[in-house]
């Protein structure tokens, strides 16, 4: 297992930097041609969705992405430490730890005000096939995951 | 790749030609164009996006902020693009049925002209 991970400040500009490295080592990895536009367009999301978050709650705080290849997965983490009440209260059942959340049961249940983080999740909901959200007061997780070469070559 | 912008107007359609990338750090730019251009009284916009390279959901916002704008004036915002890979996230977030989506500029003129 290869993990590359990645810090920096909540500042709009590093979001396409961090498109760009996730982009890259997916297509290290083995992710086919045709799911890079896929795995670009929902690190983005997310990262920005971080992005928001932090100039809300903490600027100073860095978000942080890791990037991993495991058993013939290409898995994106990405980790704010914006509390994500709205989102938990959303879902939350009980007073339990907080939870993987579906990604599209989670866009769906989004109170009006936060529209456009509910439209990023969403889309990347629809972008990789497998995403958990674990929304908590200390931040929000988000991972994802595309198939990848297990050689790390892409798929024919 | 940064954002590039420019538009001109013909016939009362207001063309916006966008190349590059619009995201959470380029889409303020966008949004701002398109407030402008709706202060300024053009209220029927063509949004050209075919040199767009990558489109998410902060510049979609932009789009349907712009949407608002010109519908309260009775104007149209409608767009180019063939991109199957931003076309995706339209067809994703269901925006397909909010947008008038043309192959191509003439086409959208020659809509436009109908419509008037």
């Amino acid at each position: 297992m290869a993990t590359v991970e990645l810090t920096f400040t909540a500042l709009p500009a590093h979001v396409r930097t961090a498109r760009l490295v996730a982009t890259a080592i997916a297509r290290r990895t083995g992710v086919a041609e045709a799911l890079l536009d896929e795995v670009r367009l929902a690190v983005g999301e997310a990262c920005s969705r971080a992005v928001e978050a932090h100039r809300v709650h903490c600027p100073g705080e860095p978000i942080r992405i890791e990037l991993c290849d495991d058993s013939g997965r290409f898995e994106v983490t990405v980790t704010d430490s914006a509390p994500s009440d709205d989102l938990e209260q959303a879902y939350k059942d009980e007073d339990e730890l907080p939870a993987a959340v579906n990604g599209t049961a989670l866009a769906s249940l989004l109170p009006a005000d936060t529209l456009m983080s509910g439209f990023g999740i969403a889309v990347i909901a629809a972008l990789a096939d497998d995403v958990e959200v674990y929304p908590s007061a200390k931040g929000l997780r988000i991972r994802m995951s595309w198939p990848a070469a297990t050689t790390g070559l892409a798929p024919a | 790749m940064d954002l590039k912008l420019d538009h001109h107007t013909e016939d009362r359609l207001t063309i916006v030609e966008v190349e590059g990338e619009i995201d959470v750090y380029t889409a303020p730019r966008l949004r701002e164009l398109l407030i402008d251009l709706v202060n300024k009284g053009n209220f029927h916009l063509l949004v050209n996006m075919e040199k767009v390279d990558f489109l998410d959901s902060t510049g979609l916002g932009v789009l349907v902020g712009g949407l608002k704008r010109v519908r309260a004036h009775d104007g149209s915002l409608e767009l180019v693009c063939t991109q199957e890979r931003i076309l995706k996230i339209f067809r994703i977030t269901g925006l397909t049925k909010v947008f008038g989506i043309y192959a191509s500029v003439e086409e959208a003129k020659e809509a436009h002209g109908r419509d008037k």
